[in-house]
């Protein structure tokens, strides 16, 4: 059971036991905020940066965060454009002192959908730089390649737009991109709305989730972060028990030797 | 003589009492750690702010820690 329980997987080199990184964003209050991170068992937060504005608010939360410890993953959330996002990716790391980033280069606003070329000129700079590049990224299968094959240890391909708390909308594509990039750490990133969503994500091969809004938003946010964490840690299980292979056709799983009363009664037509 | 410069502060215009680095110009704003400054868009890491020089018309992002997903 230790050896399961052991179960790591990395980040550019760094290896945690934790699968579902979490967003810090839109709790009800910095206390729910820090106490759901808590609860998800989570060993990364996501953070980003905005225009000071009040000064005491920024601090609190920057304390908050700081003091749970644990790693800290920026993110170039809102940027449309490669400079916006180099730019913004340089100030996070001076400010946070790390060289991980979640890039993020919102190519639509109707779906915040990654804009994919840009990503991927935007990611060989940063790459260039010594970045540790975790893009935020479409499912789509080539991009992936092309992100892998530029650099990239790590990708973060959409379960749905953010947000929106829909699941994984196409899980043909995200199964592919496992199969295809086995060696690359994969995780889902956005879209998920419930940790039914985020097992999934796991069961079929993926090494983690990152998410916010369903937590977050969640009626109780602490619960339903011990919810995604239990989830994760299912659908994790579940992928290294290997599933059974779905079948078309019933098969019982009662034995039928020696059942009584065995058309004698019934006929055929009540055979089951 | 003292020469004021106009120059923009997270898209706010802001007037410095005298052409000066950068490093002044945030201590005027009153910056509060930790930060980040861009000027006209452009990255300048913290152990440079003491030597860059700013322009009239400049424009600054200042940036701190927010919450993110």
């Amino acid at each position: 059971m230790s050896g399961v329980l052991s179960d790591s997987f990395s980040i550019y080199g760094e290896q945690f036991t934790s699968r579902l990184l979490i967003g810090s964003a839109l709790y009800p209050s910095p206390a729910i905020m820090a106490d759901s991170i808590v609860a998800s068992g989570a060993q990364v937060v996501t953070v980003s940066l905005r225009r000071q504005q009040s000064a005491a608010a920024g601090d609190d939360f920057w304390q908050l965060i700081k003091d749970t410890g644990l790693k800290i993953l920026p993110n170039t959330a809102g940027c449309h454009s490669v400079k916006e996002a180099v730019t913004l990716a340089q100030m996070c790391r001076e400010v946070f002192a790390t060289d991980w980033i979640k890039l993020e280069l919102i190519g639509d606003d109707y779906n915040l959908q990654p804009d994919p070329f840009a990503l991927l000129e935007a990611t060989k700079i940063l790459l260039a730089e010594g970045f540790k590049v975790l893009p935020y990224c479409t499912d789509d299968l080539v991009l992936c390649q092309r992100l892998a094959d530029a650099g990239c240890e790590v990708l973060m391909p959409w379960g749905a737009p953010i947000g929106t708390g829909k699941g994984l909308l196409n899980q043909y594509n995200l199964k592919t991109i496992r199969e295809r990039l086995p060696d690359t750490t994969l995780i889902v990133d956005a879209g998920l709305g419930l940790p039914s969503h985020a097992c999934q994500a796991l069961e079929l091969g993926y090494d983690a989730v990152l998410l916010n809004s369903a937590i977050a938003g969640a009626g109780c946010p602490v619960t339903m972060g011990h919810a995604f964490k239990t989830a994760v840690d299912a659908g994790r299980f579940a992928y290294r028990a290997k599933a059974m292979p779905e079948k078309d056709v019933a098969a019982p799983s009662t034995p039928t030797m020696g059942m009584p009363f065995w058309h004698q009664e019934f006929g055929i037509k009540n055979k089951n | 003589m003292k020469i004021s410069m106009k120059i923009t502060i997270n898209g706010q215009h802001f007037e410095l009492a005298n052409y000066g680095n950068l490093t002044q110009a945030l201590r005027e704003f009153a910056a509060k750690e930790p930060f980040a400054v861009a000027v006209n868009g452009q990255f300048i890491p913290r152990s440079q702010c003491d030597t860059y020089l700013l322009n009239e018309g400049d424009s600054i992002e200042l940036l701190s820690p927010i919450q993110g997903g």
